[in-house]
């Protein structure tokens, strides 16, 4: 059967979110000839629609329902109901993000045995390795079009990359180039080359970059197996007296409540949503919320370590003109503890808009030491620290007492610094101050972070059912056809940005979900 | 925006003449706040002219950028001057006088040193009014398009085809 499918069709995989994860397992299945039917709460937007304005955009993109939050970060004190960054549309996050696109290091898949015992820490290795990973690692640089993979050339440095790169050797690091990048160096898969423009968090108006939304979901709705539903908003997954979920109950466009009938759910609306919709899917024989036997959903969220420092010069840089993330120095993302902690971290390249640069470098700040600062823009240079986090038990997600216009209780995020992350980032921090000193820096800013653009690990993959949420496949341990499918199921977050590994898990997923499919087990 | 057709149609010494020397920066007549100057101009709606030239220099103290003229400022708390903000500005404003003449100043404009006023504004920055005055402030003045330029800023680059061949890498200082 066709899409569009039938609300009382039985036989579909049902996808919550269209993003990294949901909108990549939604192709694949499509592909395969499995009928999905994805459940996105934003609406559709492509590159003609985006906006080269930061605000602007912001208002287009952002997923701004009310969420909120505790715990000592300080985004609870400046941005207490914008926990993240994150997008509301088909396509979700990739719409937004910046299309760095690393393969985690071999040993951080096994974070628990590397790192030993970190007091405080609710550690875990995943259920699968770097060796397991490759093929779908591979064939997720092929779809993405990753730079210096696949004999893809890099993108050129821009003046931000510049400032960077040659301070970086100053100092004495190695590993530093423009970056693997999901945005066209060269024009592929019918999408044209980078034109430097900017913007790149606001929607690629070329299309260079990678999103979901204009390559995967167009793609899967090709095949006539994918009925995308927009302004779809999930509200609580269905289940029988078996414990397997029959269908998805979800407001549309009006309001009304709708249920779509499914084989299969899978859950892919980010680390906030995801845990949202299974704890508010609670019930007679899931007292906790589904697919909680193990008291791990919503736990163990991860932001990673992140801040961010900018440089003042006493020449011009133009750092917003090119890509957003223009480079990356990777010396420092190894994992060795004589620095004070365990784990690594990347620093990458960013740049902000003035708007933006006013509302992030220092939230709440006022006076001369602010605006002087504002005052250099034009001569600023800008990185971003990305680095693994620990999992902690009571960084977690949880339903707040407050509601949103459907009557839905609410993401409460819960978020303290543990020592290692502290001790991560100020080690960043003076590293990267002394790439832009080294560099002739007249000021150096060490910046907050922002409000969570990658969020993971609140369903947590784990081999054994009482450590986490969901097995080796993503597949529920407590119920046989749920699935997660985004970041929420990261068991450790590493030190790369977390894009290609969503895409890499969904591809896998795909393949097991057709296995089991084939095999008469879903 | 701030200016208005009849103000404009004002010369410097009309305009000066038909109001009263406020603080610095600000003439304050019938009815509107016009710089010193007289490059600028604003027709005050619901708020006292004398209230909004207040509000005007509290933004500017707040966030200063020499650069920036005060027809921004004045752009960024325009707002303001609306029925349903009276109370609450005035009531504000009222706090922020009161406060500057406890430190000897007759109102905050009688501050003549920046630094006297900043010093007025950290004893009040935990009320909801400075907060709230601050927080709009963040998009009400950098959210202008029209300041960008001052800092350097170009804004949209897409309908100039990006910067691919208009100087994403033109740094000559490396």
């Amino acid at each position: 059967m066709a899409a569009p499918f039938d609300m009382n069709d039985d036989s579909v995989v049902v996808i919550i979110g269209t993003g990294a994860g949901g909108g990549v397992l939604a192709n694949e299945l499509a592909q395969k000839g499995i009928s999905v039917v994805a459940l996105e709460a934003g609406g559709r937007y492509l590159p003609e629609d985006y906006i080269n304005d930061e605000w602007d955009s912001f208002g287009q993109l952002a997923w701004t329902d009310t969420r909120t939050t505790s715990g000592e970060w300080r985004v609870s004190e400046d941005f207490p109901n914008l926990p993240a960054w994150i997008v509301k549309a088909v396509g979700g996050t990739s719409t937004h993000w910046a299309g760095a696109s690393l393969r985690f290091q071999d040993h951080e898949w096994k974070a628990r045995t590397t790192y030993g015992e970190v007091e405080g820490a609710n550690l875990l290795d995943w259920p699968i390795d770097g060796t397991e990973m490759a093929p779908f690692y591979d064939r997720a640089e092929k779809k993405l079009g990753v730079t210096r993979t696949n004999d893809i050339p890099g993108l050129p440095g821009s003046n931000n990359y510049k400032v960077f790169e040659a301070g970086a050797k100053k100092i004495g690091y190695k590993e530093v180039h423009t970056g693997r990048m999901a945005i066209n160096s060269v024009e592929r898969d019918g999408r044209m080359a980078c034109q430097q423009t900017g913007f790149c968090f606001q929607g690629c108006k070329w299309g260079a970059k990678w999103s979901a939304a204009y390559t995967d979901i167009p793609a899967g709705e090709a095949t006539g197996n994918l009925e995308v539903r927009t302004k779809a908003h999930a509200a609580r997954i269905l289940h029988d007296d078996a414990g397997r979920v029959t269908g998805v109950e979800y407001f549309d466009e009006n309001g009304d409540l709708q249920m779509q009938k499914a084989r299969v759910v899978c859950v892919a609306g980010n680390s906030f949503e995801s845990p949202r919709l299974l704890l508010n899917s609670s019930s007679s024989m899931f007292p906790d919320g589904l697919a909680n036997s193990s008291g791990q959903v919503g736990r163990n969220y991860m932001r990673h370590t992140t801040g961010s420092v900018y440089g003042i010069f006493e020449q011009p840089v133009h750092m917003y003109r090119g890509t957003t993330m223009a480079g990356i120095i990777q010396d420092e993302a190894k994992h060795d503890p004589s620095r004070g902690f365990v784990g690594g971290y990347e620093l990458e390249t960013l740049s902000l808009g003035l708007p933006f640069m006013a509302a992030f470098l220092d939230p709440g700040s006022w006076g001369r030491s602010f605006t002087t600062a504002l005052d250099s823009y034009e001569n600023m240079a800008g990185m971003w620290i990305v680095g693994e986090d620990m999992p902690q038990e009571a960084n977690r997600v949880t339903l707040s007492d407050a509601e949103d216009g459907f009557g839905l209780k609410v993401a409460n995020v819960n978020f303290t610094d543990h020592p290692n992350d502290t001790a991560m980032r100020n080690h960043a921090y003076q590293q990267g101050m002394a790439i832009y000193d080294a560099m002739g820096a007249t000021r150096t800013m060490p910046t907050p972070p922002y409000p969570s653009t990658h969020n993971l690990g609140t369903n947590r993959m784990s081999e054994r059912p009482e450590d986490g949420v969901v097995n080796a496949n993503g597949r529920a341990h407590d119920v046989p056809n749920l699935y997660v499918s985004d970041g929420s199921q990261f068991t450790t977050g590493a030190a790369e940005n977390p894009t290609l590994t969503i895409v890499a898990l969904a591809i896998r997923q795909a393949e097991h979900i057709a296995g089991e499919l084939n095999r008469g087990n879903l | 925006m701030t200016e208005t057709m009849s103000l404009k149609a004002l010369t410097r010494r009309q305009l000066l003449t038909r109001g009263a020397a406020a603080g610095a920066s600000f003439v304050i007549g019938t009815g509107f706040v016009a710089g010193r100057d007289a490059a600028w101009a604003t027709e005050m709606d619901a708020l006292k002219p004398e209230t909004m030239a207040t509000l005007i220099q509290m933004a500017r103290d707040i966030y200063p950028h020499d650069k920036v003229g005060d027809q921004y400022y004045a752009a960024a708390v325009k707002g303001y001057d609306v029925p349903q903000e009276v109370d609450f500005v005035q009531a504000g404003i009222d706090m922020l006088n009161d406060t500057a003449s406890q430190k000897g100043f007759g109102t905050y404009l009688d501050a003549g040193w920046e630094d006297d006023r900043v010093a007025i504004l950290r004893e009040i920055e935990g009320t909801d009014f400075f907060q709230r005055i601050r927080g709009g402030l963040v998009t009400g003045l950098y959210n202008q398009k029209e300041v960008w330029p001052i800092f350097g800023y170009e804004g949209e680059s897409y309908s100039k085809g990006g910067y691919l061949y208009r100087g994403f890498d033109d740094i000559s200082w490396i």
